[in-house]
């Protein structure tokens, strides 16, 4: 959306402060510094490539002799003069870029999949079921690689030499680890029968009702596409194409029912689900806020979100930017302390 | 509360019978105790308990289960779920969740209980069974015994009527092991749970059992003395109890005392002569100051120890005290961060693994004798041979992951051996077996001490370890904290006394063959 410099610095910033203050010590919790590394690592490369591949520009910085390349490969140019301005640029679009990352990895340091998982409707329950099995299939899946390995020092000493004994030693690490994860997949599906795993789905009534509605909202939302892919006429009232949104608006509608439908069918229930509060509204709006100053201004004066190189203006933050800057930082301050173990790890 | 009626059971494919027209009646509050060695169909009728045989392992059963009443035959086991709580061998291998919390309701969860009596449950549960201060911790990072008490917790949060527990100790130290035991007569006690519990070490959980279950060709069940009185395997207190006649049979160490109180009277007048352990030959491995350290911590701290040639060396000590990395260091896989190594004379050193089966992994037996007779330059068909003189009788067709417990060892076991090491290390060899094979197991460590070779044995079974070695070496915290010949080592430790050894206390005896020979 934007590529002032200021601004993305100054989003980076705010995003690992709220991170910081608000990240638990959970695993997927301590992802975050990979997160910061790869952004840096983006920045960095996005330079090197201008530097390499340079493009010109008024401000040259560093004159490099430009290495001459056959005339096949037209339109690329190896090293040469580097200039201020297209440094800047890569520096612009990396930073773009970096805080794109940074967020996501933000995203993913604040939030336990499991949880995220549990909060999902009923229908989806059983598909939330089989990634928390695989999520937690890995690391097992690490281990026993790890132990094989260090078993297969046990066993054949002497070296790989012909490409048989190499293909043979693929084999001796995959036949126990593959084996040792099927007889782990087969003991944890037991004991989630054992345990009353699906004994309240599927009562064939409700589960009709959900397949019957699940397609009429596939044939909704199938004929408004159509509508729209074919630009049909349609009657308007006051500018809003009355038939198109008709067909959507059912559509959903329908499709959320039948949600609703096979959700309800399922007799579960959750072990002290999150609970919506006013601390999670806050930090909403103060999200929803940031993004909407920002969304205002792209919509009037795009100059201040997207500063030129040439000719070479200096980027600058407006009063008003600042307010969405700090209202972005604001989650830090209020946003509820990672609930504190209540024993110690 | 659980009645057998008539049940039979084989795989399809496979015309042996695993269980022959079994009928036996657990009365409600019972504490039964499955015995049997391996094989024998223990898991098997475990499982028939909530229908996890056949409706998971595959088969054909026949005959009428009810339980409270009910007729469950034909069930599956979700149904189960508030009636039979099930906890396998493996307590890891059957964790759904990644918290203790989030795990002792998941049952609850999956059967639509109300939140608020969720709640109060999971609560109830975590004091129940004293696991209330781990209760956020993440369960891989739980000890063995820890994560054994929440499997059950698990699955008593839905206040089944039947426990069925197979071999719930058999991967714990003997400290561990107490830990769930006193849990699961706790119960017994309090709650008037009817448990049925498989358990190799017997001795463990036979003074808390009201019954037993002996499982061998034909299922028999009946009141403990009796079953126990014509049992082939028994514990070694009742097996000294019944070569002395003492009557009743001594359960108890407390009973094994009070009937052995003349016997040691008259020992403390006239000592009587002990047996003691031969010389030890030669050094055949040296380790200096071994230490070997992870990330985060020092699991070997600074180890001075010396193997000796045609002696047998225990290794005990909690599980996670650094027993694995010290034997990984001294056979050189592992990592060591200090120290050094010295083997004497060239010989060669193996190690056989916890897992033993990490190192077999082509499709038949006769392929991994082949391939171990390749890697050591022998003539074909040594370790073949080799295993068929450590365990008669194993299918050379057979794939490896088919065999039992003691089978799968005795292959690996070959397979090392082959290669004529000095040293042999062997990382908890006991593990999943029964008295039968380990007996076997004994029999072969002491041909390989008689042959010259150095054994080093990590243990937690401290039967074994009376009868097969000649030294005892205790570790702690990654430290050695004590060395000496096993006599002196086990019968002055409180915790790795033998039974005998309770029982003859002061009079340093280990087993059951050293008492009688001491009268």
């Amino acid at each position: 959306m934007t590529t002032n410099p200021l601004l993305l610095a100054a989003l980076i910033g705010v995003v690992i402060t709220v991170t910081m203050a608000s990240r638990g010590s959970t695993p997927w919790g301590r992802s975050f510094s990979l997160y910061l590394w790869l952004a840096l690592f983006i920045v960095v490369l996005r330079l090197a490539f201008r530097v390499l591949f340079g493009a010109g520009g008024p401000t040259v910085l560093l004159d490099l002799p430009e290495v001459p390349l056959p005339d096949w490969v037209q339109g690329i140019r190896l090293l040469g003069p580097v200039s201020l301005e297209s440094l800047l640029t890569g520096l612009y679009g990396g930073l773009q870029l970096a805080a794109i990352v940074v967020s996501v990895g933000a995203a993913n340091s604040l939030a336990n999949p499991r949880k995220l998982l549990a909060s999902l409707p009923g229908a989806f329950y059983e598909l939330g079921t089989v990634i928390i099995v695989a999520v937690s299939a890995l690391p097992q899946l690490g281990e026993s690689l790890q132990r094989v390995l260090r078993a297969r020092k046990l066993r054949r000493r002497h070296a790989a030499r012909r490409r048989r004994d190499r293909l043979r030693a693929v084999e001796t690490i995959v036949v126990p680890v593959l084996t040792d994860a099927l007889e782990r997949s087969l003991a944890l599906a037991a004991s989630m029968d054992v345990r009353g795993f699906g004994r309240a789905a599927g009562q064939s009534r409700s589960a009709r009702v959900s397949l019957l509605l699940g397609m009429l909202a596939m044939g909704l939302i199938g004929a408004w596409a159509f509508r729209f892919m074919a630009r049909s006429e349609d009657v308007a009232v006051l500018g809003v194409p009355i038939v198109s949104t008709l067909l959507l608006v059912a559509g959903l509608g329908a499709a959320v029912l039948a949600l609703r439908a096979s959700g309800a069918s399922v007799h579960r229930t959750q072990y002290r689900p999150i609970r919506w509060t006013a601390d999670e509204s806050i930090v909403l709006a103060c999200g929803a806020g940031a993004a909407g100053i920002v969304g205002w201004l792209a919509a009037g004066d795009a100059r201040v979100l997207d500063p030129t190189t040439v000719p070479l203006v200096w980027p600058a933050l407006t009063p008003l930017l600042l307010v969405a800057v700090a209202l972005a930082a604001l989650p830090a301050l209020v946003a509820p302390a990672p609930t504190p173990s209540r024993t110690a790890p | 509360m659980i009645r057998f009626d008539a049940i039979s059971f084989r795989y399809a494919g496979d015309a042996t019978l695993r269980l022959s027209d079994v009928s036996f009646s657990i009365d409600e509050g019972e504490l039964c105790l499955v015995v049997g060695p391996t094989g024998s169909g223990k898991s098997t009728l475990l499982g028939c308990l909530n229908n996890l045989v056949p409706r998971f392992t595959g088969g054909v059963r026949a005959g009428r289960i009810l339980i409270d009443g009910r007729d469950t035959t034909l069930l599956p086991p979700r149904e189960l779920a508030t009636t039979v709580g099930y906890v396998g061998q493996d307590p890891l291998a059957g964790f759904v969740t990644d918290t203790v919390e989030d795990e002792i309701a998941y049952s609850m969860e999956q059967l639509g209980f109300a939140p608020a009596e969720m709640r109060r449950r999971v609560e109830e549960t975590l004091d129940l069974l004293g696991i209330a201060d781990l209760r956020e911790r993440p369960l891989r990072t739980l000890s063995g015994g820890q994560q054994q008490r929440v499997a059950i917790a698990s699955v008593l949060a839905t206040s089944p009527r039947v426990l069925a527990l197979d071999e719930p100790t058999s991967a714990l130290d003997p400290i561990a092991a107490e830990e769930v035991l006193a849990i699961v007569s706790r119960l017994v006690r309090d709650l008037g749970t009817t448990v049925v519990i498989a358990e190799h070490r017997m001795e463990r959980v036979i003074e808390f059992a009201d019954s037993v279950l002996l499982v061998g060709d034909d299922v028999r069940h009946g009141d403990t003395r009796t079953m126990l009185a014509g049992a082939r395997v028994r514990p070694p207190l009742v097996e000294l109890g019944s070569k002395l006649g003492w009557s009743p049979l001594p359960l108890t160490i407390r009973e094994g005392r009070r009937a052995a109180s003349e016997q040691r009277r008259a020992w403390m007048e006239r000592r009587p002569a002990l047996p003691t352990a031969p010389p030890p030959g030669p050094p055949a491995l040296t380790g200096h100051r071994v230490t070997v350290a992870y990330d985060d911590h020092v699991a070997v701290d600074g180890v001075d120890l010396t193997l000796h040639r045609g002696e047998v060396t225990a290794l005990m000590g909690r599980n996670g005290c650094g027993k694995s990395s010290l034997m990984w260091a001294l056979h050189g896989a592992g990592p060591r961060r200090s120290g050094t190594v010295t083997v004497h004379d060239g010989a060669a050193v193996s190690l056989v693994p916890q897992t033993p089966t990490d190192l077999l992994y082509l499709t038949s037996v006769a392929a991994e004798c082949a391939a171990a007779d390749d890697a050591a330059g022998v003539e074909d068909g040594t370790t073949a041979e080799l295993l068929q003189r450590l365990v008669p009788g194993i299918e050379l067709a057979a794939h490896p992951r088919d065999l039992s417990e003691g089978q799968k060892l005795a292959v690996v076991l070959a397979v090392e051996l082959v290669g004529n090491p000095g040293v042999v290390l062997l990382d908890e060899p006991t593990r999943g077996l029964d008295y039968a094979a380990k007996a076997v197991l004994s029999e072969i460590i002491a041909d390989m001490a008689a042959e010259g070779r150095s054994v080093l044995i990590a243990t937690h079974d401290v039967e074994m370890v009376a009868q097969t070695c000649h030294r005892v070496v205790v570790m702690a915290e990654g430290e050695l904290v004590s060395d000496g010949p096993t006599r002196d080592v086990l019968a002055g430790s409180a915790l790795l006394a033998t039974q005998v050894a309770k029982v003859a206390n002061p009079i340093p005896l280990l087993t059951v063959e050293e008492f009688l020979d001491a009268r």
